[in-house]
């Protein structure tokens, strides 16, 4: 009864090329992720060979890894919301009030004749340092849950609406300390001590943000939905998908880490600095973007974003070491995101994706 | 092939004296419409007909100022597409169906995703579900289910988003003009694959312009004009100009409702 197609298959959907091993690797070498990956080793052992002793010891990546950290947790946290196809600008809001509302916590916990603010790095307990924590990723988390429900329940573009809470949450970090940075050594041991084989806490922190971020994206049904919805929302809200209510989950997400992020900035630098984190958010976008995460949302990799987050590290050590005016490495940044993202789309267009 | 007597069996789906009103806009006025079983039912009208109402109607999209609807002769109302979705009734629209960056079984399993310990997703499993109920289907392999569906071309797309339907459908599924963007070669193999889901016993409605492709693969086809039912014929009882009458107003074999 079935009819015979003019080609005599009964096959209604042939496959676009076959999955052999040869097909894999092609997709694996195409990917932005991958080229951007290349370059990143390339650049690392052009400055090994150039600055022998210098650029390629253990001392250095350490150091290179504790400064970049910071970076690392809230831009995974970033690449959940790009993978919506959202973007979020408020990154250095969530960052600041983090480590605002940590401090005023602490300012209220009287020590002896003053508050635990004062304490110094060794005075102070794992109880102080959970209490910033948990002020910390409220505050970050505020932030996160207030984009949400403007970007997905009020349907404010995601730009305008996290710009709005990056100037009104840096605005209200500055109400709170009276428009002056406040220093505290209280949880400095978060990032001066090391519990685990010598290697700073703020690296093993940031390595298991990664994983986390990883494993939630590509094996959870969370990070599928969230794909999902970046790819085609009304495809994901026809099966039963609630997509405003995910979308919530996802920006909140950003906040929780840009919270966390403030966290441990307070523990790094000793104190708060409203200003000091103003280009955070365009950072995390751009290793976001070099990383091979798609900003228009549903192609997204975490550990693209972690190479896309070393990626000036690097350049920026490299070229210092080499004595090599660093304002350069600003100009090398840009020109490889735009490359980055120009390859991206040419080998989208040449899949008939977007 | 599937020849029944109405009436012997209940409809798989039924729509009793529907009215929808948009505004001032009588878009369906008491219109009815019945698929049964084993049979492709095909709904047809002119644009404005109320054709696409009715569907997101059945399909719970929308809801429906009065009428019945009836599921195995059993009254039901959808407060959403999931309460439609969880009685076994599957829609394919004719866009935006699947997500273009996801693989096959990826959209095949969207929003039913294989869990384990609750958190993550079964993708092989779910791999191995929808391969295999591709080829039961006669879909032939997309051997490549880890490519994004982007890759495919139109008509691969819209078999994908057929065959994920009828891996979920239970009693009914509705094609709203699920040819309208193919070419000749990838309709011919959609309107098989259509038949083999109907030999599998599920109620097909199937929504089209096309008058051929109508006559073709339809066991039965309602006609619909102005927001109400106006005719219903058997599919071999039936020629493109008695459709285009019946669609036009020019004919008619139902008892006013």
């Amino acid at each position: 009864m079935s009819a015979q197609t003019p080609d005599g298959t009964d096959n209604a959907v042939a496959p676009a090329s076959a999955d052999t091993i040869g097909s894999r690797m092609r997709r694996v070498f195409t990917s932005p992720t991958f080229i951007t990956f290349a370059f990143l080793l390339l650049v690392m052992v052009l400055f090994s060979v150039m600055a022998p002793g210098k650029f390629g010891t253990i001392t250095n990546f350490k150091l290179l890894a504790q400064n970049v950290a910071i970076l690392t947790v809230v831009s995974v946290g970033t690449t959940f919301v790009i993978a919506t196809g959202g973007i979020d600008l408020s990154i250095p809001s969530g960052i600041v009030l983090g480590e605002v509302f940590a401090v005023k916590a602490l300012s209220m916990i009287p020590v002896g004749g003053g508050t635990a603010v004062d304490l110094n790095a060794d005075q102070s307990g794992i109880g102080y340092i959970l209490i910033a924590l948990a002020f910390s990723l409220a505050a970050g988390t505020l932030v996160g849950l207030i984009n949400g429900v403007v970007v997905a329940y009020m349907r404010v573009p995601a730009m305008l609406a996290t710009l709005g809470t990056l100037g009104g949450g840096l605005g209200v970090a500055l109400l709170m300390q009276n428009g002056v940075n406040i220093a505290t050594y209280a949880i400095n041991p978060v990032s001066s001590a090391s519990l685990l084989f010598g290697i700073p806490n703020l690296i093993i922190i940031a390595v298991i943000v990664a994983i986390v971020g990883i494993v939630m994206l590509n094996l959870s049904v969370f990070g599928r939905h969230t794909l999902a919805i970046g790819s085609s929302s009304e495809a994901a809200r026809r099966v039963g998908i609630k997509v405003e209510r995910h979308l919530v989950l996802v920006y909140t997400l950003g906040g929780f880490a840009s919270g966390f992020g403030g966290f441990l900035s307070l523990g790094y630098f000793s104190t708060t600095s409203v200003a000091g984190h103003s280009t955070d958010n365009l950072q995390a976008i751009t290793a976001v973007a070099l990383g091979g995460t798609s900003l228009f949302g549903g192609v997204a990799t975490v550990f693209g974003t972690i190479v896309g987050v070393w990626i000036p590290a690097i350049l920026q050590n490299g070229f210092i070491i080499m004595g090599v005016q660093p304002y350069w490495q600003m100009v090398a940044v840009g020109a490889v995101l735009i490359l980055a993202v120009w390859l991206d789309r040419i080998r989208r267009s040449s899949q008939g994706g977007r | 092939m599937t020849a029944r007597v109405d009436g012997t069996i209940a409809p798989a789906i039924a729509a009793e004296s529907i009215i929808k009103n948009f505004n001032h806009v009588h878009a369906l006025r008491g219109a009815s419409f019945e698929a049964f079983p084993g049979e492709v039912t095909a709904l047809v009208g002119d644009n404005g007909a109320g054709k696409s109402t009715l569907v997101k109607i059945l399909a719970g999209t929308l809801q429906p100022d009065g009428g019945t609807i009836r599921i195995d002769g059993r009254e039901v109302t959808f407060a959403d597409p999931v309460a439609a979705t969880a009685l076994g009734i599957e829609t394919v629209y004719q866009d935006l169906a699947l997500a273009p960056d996801l693989d096959a079984a990826a959209n095949v399993f969207l929003g039913r995703e294989i869990r384990r310990m609750h958190f993550f997703h079964d993708q092989a499993e779910m791999r191995r579900r929808t391969a295999k109920s591709f080829a039961d289907l006669g879909v032939g392999l997309v051997q490549d289910l880890r490519v994004p569906v982007a890759s495919f071309s139109g008509g691969q797309r819209q078999s994908v988003a057929i065959a994920r339907a009828a891996m979920w459908a239970r009693h009914v599924i509705m094609l709203d003009e699920p040819t309208a963007a193919l070419g000749v070669i990838q309709t011919a193999k959609v309107l098989d694959l259509i038949r083999s889901i109907r030999d599998r016993g599920l109620a097909v409605v199937f929504i089209s312009h096309n008058l051929p492709q109508v006559l073709e693969v339809a066991d039965r086809i309602e006609v619909l004009r102005l927001g109400s039912r106006v005719a219903r014929f058997r599919g071999g009882e039936v020629n493109v100009d008695q459709l285009i009458a019946a669609i036009s107003g020019a004919f008619s074999n139902e008892v006013a409702a």
